[in-house]
Parts: C-alpha cells; structure tokens; sequence
C-alpha cells in the first residue's frame, strides 16, 4: 500500500458523536425488533430435581492396618478404637502375622501391600483396629438402601436445568419448559458484547472499551479465584491442612492426605513471593525467584536438547531413497527428504556469519532466505486461518444461538 | 478507479471479510472436503488401537480457541466413543475444564452403555504446565489421589489399577498454546517413549511440524485438520451422518461446516493480495511510489 492510506480513527467531533448515536438507536431499535419477531436470544430449558437422602451405617470393626493408611485414619474418625499395635519389617514377619491372626483381620490386599513396603526396606506400623464404626453415605432418594443403613433425615436435593437447542420449534418443546430470564440475559450480553468488541475495527470508541475493561476484570477475577482454589487450596492447604480442607471445601477427600511436612517449604517460599508488595520487602521476593528461575532452567534444559535437538538432527539426516512398505522406491517421500535436507543446509548457512556471504555462500544464503520466507509465508497462512475460524465461531454464535437465523 | 483502490480505507476491507464469513454461514454453503495423509495418520494412531485401549486425552486451550480447537476435541472424543476406548480426561489450562465436561456428556448420552468411571473420567485441571506431565509420566498418584470430582482414584475402576501415564496406549493433545503439545513431546513422548498425536491452532503448527513423524504420529492443524478428520470418521462411521445427529450438537459445532467461510474469506483474501500488488507495480512502472 501507499503512504497515507492509514485508517482515522474517529475523533470527539460533533459529526462522529453524531455518527455513533445514529448507529447505536438503529441497532437498539434492531435489537427490539429481533427480539419480538426472531425471539432473539430467548432460551428455554427444562429443570429436574436431584435429591439424594444421607445414610448411616455402623460395623463392628477387627482388622490390622497400616497405621499411615487412610482407611486407618477413616475407621478412627467414624469411632474405631486402636487396641493394639505392631511393627512388621520382614518378610517371614509378615508371613507369621498372616497365620497369627487370619485372613479375615489382615486381608490378602494388605499383606500385599505390607510385603511391598518391607521389601523396599521400609518397616510398616500396624494398628489392630476394634469396636464399631460409623460411616455416612448419600443415595439418590428413590433408591432402596441397603441393609444396615438408617437414614439420618438430612436430604439434599438441587435443580439440574439444561437448556432446550434454541432451533427447537415452541411445539416440540415439553411440557415443563420455561423461558428462563437469566440465560436470555446471558445470551444477549454475549452478542452485545461481541458486537462491541467488533465495532473496533471501525475505531477506538467507548462501546469497545466498556466491554475491553469488562472482560479484562472478569477475566482477572476468575483466575485469582480459580488459582487459589487449585493452587492454594488444592495444591498446599489439602497437604498441609487435609481436615481443614475436609470440613471447608471438599468432605469427600480421601483419607489418605494427611499432614506432610515438606509443603511447608513450598508454604514459605510463597509467602516470601508475596513480600514483593511490601513497601521494604521486595528483596524477599527474589530467593523464591531464583529457586523458580534455577530449577525451571535445570528442568528444561535436558527436554530441550533430547526433543529440540537431537531428535531434529535424527529427522533431518534420513535416507534419500525412500521406500514404501513393499521395497519399490517412493518418489514423493524422496523428495520430501532432499528437500528437508536441503533446506536445513541453507538456513544454516544463512546463519553462519563466520564467513562473508559472498560467491556460492552468498549464494546458499539467498536460498537460506528463500527457504524463510516459505516458512514464514506458510505460518502466515496457517494464521489468517485461524483468525478467520474464530470470526466465524461468532457469526455462527450471533446467527444461530442469538438471532435464531437458522 | 486507481485513486480509489490506492486510497481504499481498510474498513472497507473489514466489511468484504465480514460479508465473506457471513454469507457462506448464512447460505449453507460447503465445500469440497478431503481429508489429507497427516489427517489419516491422526485417525489411524486412534483407529488401529485395540477396543478398550488406554486413551489420555489431553484439553489444553481455553474459549479464546474453541473456535479452532472444540470440534476436533469433540471428534476425538466420538472417535474413542465409537471404539469404545477408555478415556482419561486432563487440562493444563483452567479453563479447558468445561470443555471436558461437554466431551463427557458426549460419551454418556451419544453412545450406549459408557459410564462414568468405567469407560470416561476426570483428573480436570492440574496447576504445574509441564511439571505435571513430568510427573505423571513417573508417579500419577502421587500428584493426582482424585479425580476433578474429588473421588479417591483407588475407588475408581479405570483408576485403580494405574500407576502413571506409561499405562497409556495413546496420548492425543489438542493445545492452543504453552502448554501444550511441545510439551507433551519433551516431557512424554520423547523421554517415556509414549504414542503421542495432536490438533493445534493455525499459530501453532508451524512450531509443531518438526516433530513429525517422531516422536509426534500426526497433527490436526486447525479447521482445516479437524474438517479432514471429521470427514474420514463420518465415512469410518455413517452412524454420526444421520438426521438426527445432524440435528444435534454435532452439526453446529462441526469443523466442516465451517469451511464454507474459509474458502470464500481465503478467495477474497488471495484476490485482494494480487489487487495489492497489481496496484503497486503499476505504481512503480509510472514512477509513482
């Protein structure tokens, strides 16, 4: 293009408030009319009740476990006494301990996993758990419990609602469907918003940078929520803090998290992160940094030189005589293959500025640029691609789902 | 008429392409679609596995590329539905959860008789990029003890029974970005030796081309990809071309239908390109620019 051929982006002046509020009425009165004769965005689900109702069962309890397990843990919490303990760090041990007590209070799954243990050369801590032990259970409400189960009289129940295809004509739709407010809603701030987030190909104005702010402080809000779920909670709470995580977030944890110690340090070094806020702490911040920095590069650097490296070499140096499963030469895998060499050879000489580029290097090296812009040419391509797929995606979104076009 | 060209706003431009994409959506239109040989090495590495094989399949990308990358993800997942595969779901993105959750609803209501548990599940999202692959490929449960609906692996039947992810008979990653499937290539295909296929967006696969064939089989790159591969599983499989599965999900979220834009919004684009250059040549014999 020539010089001068800059789009200009419209300015405060009269003429484009002007241009603007004209767009904006016809497109609010649009929007009216799309929704009472294309019933725009309107959306109809169905609802179901989920209901399950809590149980109780109490067992008499006498087995042997490993005293770090967490079915051990579990029984003590639902009332389990431990009556006695042992130490096994033998195989013959654990054999006799077998025969001494019996399958039935140390069962074989057990054993098993005892004689693993002490053959790494771990001795294992067992506990002779007694008495009864009470568990809770949830069964959906219209399902017969099982025997030994008595139910306690708490029941939870939730609505389970699940939109209706917005192609799907008033007439075939069932009989508890409902138009539901909050999900038009939602399918209409979608649409508007993409069509402000569109109108900045016309120029930067306020539509655009309404819904930019909105997406950016949604966007932050749900990561910062999110990254704390899976990372603070789920990641470090869960393994210093499992009861805590238990009774606050998740009751279903399994009982085999129990305290470990070597999340404190990760505990610290995330505290010591944060110390970058303070005022006169910023130092703080870099050990935490470095440990990053240091183990990330360490991590990395032996991947990188097996996949990125040495794997490249391997694919580049193959046979220039390609043949086929059945032995007969195979003219395009042959190709293929001087051409990836050829290519290789050439960008490298392009990049080798040991010498001047000048004669057959000189040479080489134009083709080494060639062989770039083909590169380049292709990834460009494979771009536009993408671009225009995600353009598409909302189309699809604005004519289908919002003004129910097709 | 030259004056006009030479001076075009780009808005105009904007709004060809707006009505380039726009029409074809509205007008149904379809091209030809032949699936290419990367896109039958993909289908292959999924289709000559055993009924019932181990299948990782990884959702690393978030809505920003669902536009790409959601229906090979959703083809994957009816593929290893069809061979009645077992499938672990995972992310390494936060938001490609919900994403899994639609690929099981998939498996539980499109194809008879897969479960929760036995034939599908969960691990969701792990924080970590590629340390988690890191460790997964040595110890699973010693980062992952449940799945994403907190149930204690050990008291899942698919789960039960596996120590990390060399139990698996095939990785297949569909990755908008870092990380991703270069990832899964450094930290396991390559060291564990684990099969391992991909789909990408457009951005990504000129980056991810290297690794073809080894220690990568295949790679869907973009629409283009996932249209060829959703082509040859709607000739592998005529059930998924019937009314009534037109009438479903899978004909609006499908990669084929939306090569209709591609080709008019590329046509355009290619006319525009030579528009360009035709001007600007013109422009030099006269001395003008």
């Amino acid at each position: 293009m020539t010089k001068g051929t800059h789009t200009p982006v419209p300015k405060a002046s009269g003429g484009a408030l002007l241009g603007w509020s004209v767009v904006v009425v016809l497109m609010v009165i649009g929007m009216f009319v799309a929704y009472f004769t294309l019933n725009a965005g309107q959306v109809y689900v169905v609802s179901e009740t989920e209901s399950y109702t809590q149980y109780s069962s109490t067992n008499s309890i006498d087995e042997w476990l490993p005293k770090i397990s967490g079915e051990a843990r579990e029984a003590v919490s639902n009332g389990a006494e431990i009556s006695g303990e042992r130490v096994i760090a033998t195989t013959e041990e654990n054999k006799a301990f077998t025969s001494e007590v019996g399958e039935k209070a140390y069962t074989d799954a057990v054993s098993k996993q005892v004689q693993s243990r002490v053959e790494a050369g771990n001795p294992v801590d067992m506990v002779h758990l007694t008495g009864t032990a009470t568990s809770v259970s949830w069964l959906p409400t219209d399902q017969e419990a099982k025997e030994g189960m008595t139910a306690t009289g708490t029941v939870s129940s939730w609505e389970v609602t699940s939109s209706l295809p917005y192609n799907m004509p008033a007439a075939d739709r069932p009989a508890n469907a409902t138009f539901s407010v909050s999900r038009t809603v939602g399918i209409w701030l979608a649409a508007i918003f993409t069509l402000a987030i569109m109108s900045f190909l016309c120029g930067d104005n306020p539509f655009y940078k309404t819904a930019e702010a909105i997406l950016v402080g949604s966007s932050a809000g749900y990561a910062m929520a999110y990254a704390f779920y899976t990372g603070i909670v789920d990641q470090l709470l869960i393994n210093l803090f499992p009861g805590l995580v238990r009774e606050w977030t998740s009751p279903g944890l399994p009982w085999s998290y129990d305290w470990d110690w070597v999340y404190v340090i990760p505990g610290i070094l995330a505290i010591m992160l944060v110390c970058r806020l303070l005022p006169k702490g910023g130092w703080i911040a870099r050990w935490p940094l470095a440990f990053i920095i240091g183990a990330t590069a360490g991590f990395r650097l032996t991947s990188h030189l097996e996949s990125d490296f040495l794997l490249q070499i391997k694919g580049t140096i193959t046979t220039l005589w390609a043949e086929n499963a059945n032995g007969q030469f195979d003219l395009w895998n042959s190709v293929g293959a001087i051409v990836i060499l050829v290519g290789v050879l050439l960008c490298l000489i392009y990049f080798f500025f040991s010498m001047e580029h000048k004669g057959a290097v000189g040479k080489a090296a134009r083709g080494g640029i060639f062989v770039l812009m083909v590169t380049f040419g292709a990834a460009f391509g494979l771009t536009v691609m993408g671009r225009i797929t995600l353009l598409t995606e909302r189309f699809d979104f604005l004519f289908k789902e919002w003004l129910h076009l097709m | 008429m030259m004056n006009f060209l030479r001076n075009l706003d780009r808005r105009w431009i904007f709004l060809l392409m707006g009505v380039a994409v726009a029409l074809p959506i509205l007008l149904r239109f379809l091209p030809p679609n032949n699936a290419t040989m990367m896109d039958r090495s993909v289908f292959d590495a999924i289709e000559d596995l055993p009924d019932g094989s181990r299948v990782l399949l990884s959702f690393d990308f978030d809505p920003g590329s669902q536009g790409e990358l959601l229906p090979m993800a959703n083809a994957f997942a009816r593929h290893c539905g069809f061979k009645r595969h077992k499938v672990y779901f995972m992310c390494l993105w936060p938001l490609g959860e919900p994403f899994i959750e639609d690929a099981m609803k998939i498996l539980e209501t499109e194809f008879e008789g897969l479960k929760y548990g036995e034939n599908f599940m969960s691990f969701g999202y792990k924080p970590g990029g590629e340390a988690v692959i890191k460790n997964i490929i040595v110890d699973w449960k010693q980062l992952f003890i449940t799945d994403s609906r907190k149930q204690s692996l050990n008291k899942i039947p698919m789960t039960a029974n596996i120590k990390s992810a060399k139990a698996m008979d095939l990785i297949v990653n569909v990755c908008a970005g870092d990380p991703g499937a270069k990832q899964w290539v450094q930290y396991a295909a390559t060291p564990a030796g684990l099969p391992l296929v991909a789909g990408c967006t457009g951005v990504q696969a000129p980056l991810l081309y290297p690794y073809i064939p080894d220690p990568m089989a295949g790679l869907l790159a973009a629409i283009k990809g996932a249209a060829g591969y959703e082509q040859i599983l709607l000739e592998q499989y005529p059930s998924l071309a019937t009314d009534e599965m037109i009438n479903a999900r899978f004909s609006t979220t499908a990669a084929f239908q939306r090569m209709g834009p591609q080709f008019v919004a590329h046509l355009l684009m290619v006319v525009l390109i030579l528009l360009g250059n035709l001007i600007f040549i013109l422009d030099r014999r006269r001395g003008g620019a």
